[in-house]
């Protein structure tokens, strides 16, 4: 009896053994590709904006593997859908960091999914790129902005509107989504337009729900607003497939760029790939890159997309380009941090410079916002935007607005020994 | 006398010659203006290209328009090395934009267009109402005299005063008059009797253009008669705006109340015969909005007008056949518990969300408008959007039909009978399961011809329900369930108070106010507005 209770131990602890020596090696294995966060919305009122995000993501990472990876190891990319539902983002980004232990994640575009993500990613300690243009007033840790910040868009835009070249226009309806993003960007442009002597009566603020189709109440106001005798103009915080309906019912009302224009802040190639252009040409996005604009970079950038995804007109739009250079950034910081770990990423990450596809550079600041250039354009018939106005060069962002009470006295250096996202240079101390 | 005869032709020779000289030179001249302004299209710089359209308005050379035309529609083409400002036709020919003539032997690769932007297109659209005033096409004359009167631009005034006076069509003419008004009120210059015919001429457009054109030359004038009619003028325009204005609103709240009854119908007919709450109710709506992209797409292109009439039907036995399956297969062992079939039909809703996903993508689908339902027309001084006239005229009808089936066909007969009295209709020998089944698809068949609807107006995502159950419900729970007048009273009533809203205290906070209204209304009357009466129902 005991004889082959022994003879049965020993035989399963060897088998045991062997197969914790082979099984090893796996378990190796598996910690040599390193996992990749993506949060974008595939469904919901989002998913117009966002689902071309994920692919261009596949896409970078498919690249770089083929270069080799990162520090040696595969990267491999984990998707997941948030569903354009904000508290599902919060989950999901927890999903991504606690179950899959990503290394890092590139997501979200509106900004009330950022905000409900941010407390996960400081809790646990990892790292967000933002590729959105927002509102500002924040400066975080664990993200770094690769989108535009409102003086590196909606500030020039207003500038290029109020110039003689986009119209002289002297009344401002300021039509936007009911949220976070354009509420702020609002309270910024009407304290700057106060402060360029816009009357208060010139101005006027309208928002809707997302997801809003009826819009014939609202562009006969834009309409009666604009018939003042003043050239007026509409800058649209509008996120969401709400712009299709709202274009669509800006044609048939009749109102043209040459009368109203309206300069979109949200609304790229990829929103317009939906609709019929034509009685749009004129309207006008501000941007930080356009599909349209010829660099070795772009066009370079351009084919590889298409021969990615398999469809010749497949649209690019600005998102895409910061993605691709917070990506570039990333893999840069890991190589010059020589590690995966969130910690030593961010102290590596200030100061990485990547070129842009326009033809410049981006450079990742201490306040974890880029230099980005600003570029104006028209709406053509065939979906694409001409340029009709550009920075000469880079603009460092502004992400603590100084048209604000209260962020004009507040700045963001993560540098050592500040490392504040909110300093305030007055009172001296960090806020926290 | 020989040689005075010989010196007198000589003169004349010379004189001719001199003649044809200046005639000659001054044509060069010309020529050389144009080449210069043409010179300025090369640079292809925005501020360039507006002086140039500009100086083709002042000069106005024979091809003028040809060339303006052509900027605009982005077909006016320069190669900078070779010098070249060319037209390129619709045809794809390359025309010299001198001359008119086909350039011989160039690259059309070389060629690149002159860019546009707003300011520019302004200019052209300024430009080109000046040139076209003396077309012999009276609709382009219309048209050149609209944008006089948009552009407000002084320089026209004189070719104004010159068609004007040997214009024949009367609707040009006022037009015309209309023209000059408006140059006549940002002027600010202009003398007492012009001004008081530009307010004459101006009341009686009476809409705001004209009111703010009023305000400006009162502003600037100094002639108390002209101050006093201005006033009043200004007065009569502002209570026709307000009335136009209130008109315009309740047509808005028309139009919403008609896509909420197109939702929300289908939903008093199942709700109402069966009592049961179908939370897929709106994923019909969203099932009938793809079987018209399905329509789109299949239809051969010289259908794609009839598009909507091969869609309604199509969505109709769509949609019926999806609500049969749901009653068959999940409902129909539920009757008895409310409570679960919220529930089933719930998790339906979400199946059928994520089928339509997994088919046709999350992206939304894009389904076109039909010609004769795009664009917007003036019925006095409302402006009429012809996709939400159509939706109005499609709800009416489908109202309508469901009023003859409910009252003049057996199968209404049994349904309005289940509705009063199930047990009593079942005794009857009413077959109370079959009634319910088709109850259900005509419900069901009805959400469909609504998506049919919905997708003129909104997007076509797999969400596409999501937006209109909680609206379908509103307007269900407070018409009441007794009767299809319900129904539409009560979208009626919601729509109407939406849009009235809207422009007050604006959307999102409408909704609220609208919602809470509901809310406390149930309270005084839980069965809604046109409740059924009788001892099985309130038992």
């Amino acid at each position: 009896m005991s004889l082959t209770r022994r003879i049965f131990l020993s035989t399963a602890g060897a088998a045991l053994g062997g197969a914790l020596a082979l099984g090893a090696p796996a378990a190796f294995a598996a910690d040599d590709t390193i996992k990749i966060g993506i949060l974008h919305s595939l469904s919901g009122t989002m998913a117009i904006s966002e689902t071309t995000l994920k692919d261009v993501m596949l896409m970078l990472i498919d690249e770089q593997n083929k270069k080799g990876g990162v520090l040696g190891k595969k990267l491999e990319a984990v998707v997941v859908d948030p569903a354009s539902n904000w508290p599902l983002f919060a989950e999901k980004a927890r999903e991504l960091i606690e179950k899959d232990k990503v290394s890092v994640v590139f997501g979200c575009w509106t900004s009330v999914s950022r905000k409900s993500v941010l407390p996960v990613f400081k809790e646990l300690d990892s790292i967000l790129f933002y590729p959105v243009q927002y509102e500002g007033e924040e400066s975080e840790r664990n993200v770094f902005y690769t989108g535009a910040a409102p003086n590196q868009q909606a500030i020039p835009a207003v500038d290029y509107l109020m110039s003689e070249d986009g119209g002289s226009v002297k009344r401002w309806v300021l039509e936007g989504t009911d949220y976070v993003y354009p509420r702020t960007t609002n309270k910024i442009l009407a304290a700057y337009l106060k402060l360029k002597g816009v009357p208060d009566e010139d101005v006027m603020i309208n928002y809707t729900p997302f997801g809003f189709s009826d819009w014939q109440t609202e562009v006969s106001k834009i309409k009666a607003f604009g018939s003042a005798g003043k050239k007026t103009a509409v800058v649209s915080t509008i996120n969401g497939d709400a712009n299709v309906p709202f274009y669509k019912e800006l044609g048939n009302q009749g109102i043209k760029a040459t009368d109203i224009p309206v300069v979109a802040f949200s609304v790229g190639e990829e929103e317009l790939a939906g609709l019929d252009t034509k009685p749009l040409v004129g309207h006008l996005a501000a941007w930080n890159y356009f599909e349209s604009i010829d660099t070795p970079a772009n066009k370079a950038f351009i084919a590889k997309w298409h021969e990615f995804t398999k469809k010749p007109n497949r649209t690019t739009n600005d998102p895409m380009e910061a993605h691709y250079i917070g990506f570039n950034m990333w893999v840069k910081a890991v190589e010059k941090a020589q590690s995966f770990e969130p910690d030593k990423v961010i102290a590596a990450m200030i100061g990485v410079s990547v070129p842009n596809l326009t033809g410049g550079t981006a450079t990742m600041m201490p306040n974890h916002h880029i230099t980005k250039p600003v570029y104006i354009g028209e709406i053509q018939a065939d979906g694409q935007f001409n340029v009709v106005w550009q920075t000469p060069g880079t603009i460092v962002a502004q992400e603590w607005s100084p048209y604000l009470q209260g962020s004009r006295d507040l700045i963001a250096d993560w540098r050592k020994p500040m490392s504040c996202g909110n300093f305030n240079v007055t009172t001296g101390k960090c806020g926290g | 006398m020989e040689g005075e005869d010989r010196r007198s032709r000589a003169l004349a020779a010379v004189r001719a010659l001199a003649a044809i000289a200046l005639v000659a030179f001054s044509g060069a001249a010309r020529a050389d203006a144009l080449d210069d302004t043409l010179t300025r299209f090369l640079a292809d710089k925005f501020s360039q290209s507006e002086k140039a359209v500009g100086e083709l308005a002042a000069e106005a050379p024979a091809n003028a328009a040809a060339i303006l035309e052509a900027l605009g529609d982005n077909r006016l083409m320069i190669d900078p090395a070779d010098h070249l400002v060319a037209v390129k036709t619709a045809a794809g020919a390359i025309l010299n934009a001198r001359t008119g003539t086909p350039l011989q032997g160039v690259d059309s690769a070389a060629f690149k267009k002159v860019r546009v932007n707003n300011a520019v297109r302004s200019a052209i659209e300024g430009a080109m109402g000046a040139l076209t005033l003396a077309n012999p096409d009276p609709e382009r004359r219309l048209a050149a005299a609209e944008d006089i009167f948009k552009s407000r631009d002084a320089k026209a005034a004189p070719a104004l005063k010159a068609q004007l006076a040997k214009e024949s069509d009367p609707r040009v003419a006022a037009a015309l008059r209309l023209a000059q008004a408006s140059i006549v009120a940002v002027s600010g210059a202009a003398p007492a009797e012009d001004c008081l015919a530009a307010i004459a001429t101006l009341k009686d457009r009476g809409d705001q253009d004209a009111q703010s054109l009023i305000d400006q030359i009162a502003q600037k004038a100094t002639d108390p008669a002209v101050k006093s009619a201005a006033a009043s003028a200004l007065t009569t325009i502002h209570g026709r705006l307000a009335l136009w204005g209130v008109t315009q609103n309740l047509w808005y709240g028309l139009s919403a109340a008609s896509v909420l009854l197109l939702a929300a119908i289908g939903l008093a007919i199942t709700f109402g015969v069966m009592g049961v709450i179908n939370m897929a109710h709106g994923e019909m709506v969203m099932l009938g909005a793809y079987a018209t992209y399905l329509v789109q797409i299949l239809l051969p292109p010289s259908l794609e007008e009839w598009s909507l009439a091969f869609a309604i039907p199509a969505a109709f036995v769509v949609s019926g056949a999806v609500g049969v399956a749901i009653e068959r297969l999940v409902i129909r062992f539920l009757y008895t518990r409310p409570l679960e079939t919220l529930l089933a039909t719930w998790g339906v809703s979400l199946i059928l969300q994520q089928g339509v996903r997994s088919l046709f993508g999350a992206s939304n689908r894009q389904v076109m408008n039909p010609r004769f339902m795009s664009g917007a027309f003036e019925l006095g001084g409302l402006s009429i959007t012809t996709n939400r006239l159509w939706i109005i005229v499609i709800s009416a009808l489908v109202f309508i039909g469901l009023q003859v089936v409910l009252r003049l066909t057996p199968f209404g007969l049994q349904m309005r009978a289940v509705t009063q009295n199930r047990r009593m209709a079942a005794a009857m020998g009413v077959s109370t399961t079959r009634v319910d089944m088709l109850a259900f698809a005509l419900g069901s068949g009805v959400a469909g011809i609504a998506g049919v609807a919905l997708s003129q107006i909104d997007n076509v995502s797999p969400n596409l329900g999501q937006g209109y159950i909680i609206d379908s419900f509103m307007v269900v729970v407070f018409g009441g369930v007794g009767n299809l007048w319900g129904t539409a009273f009560g979208a009626l009533m919601i729509g109407l108070a939406n849009k009235l809203l809207e422009p007050m205290i604006g959307a999102v906070q409408g909704q609220i106010v609208l919602l809470i209204v509901i809310i406390l209304f149930i309270q005084r009357r839980p069965r809604g507005l046109f409740a059924l009466r009788g001892r099985a129902v309130e038992a």
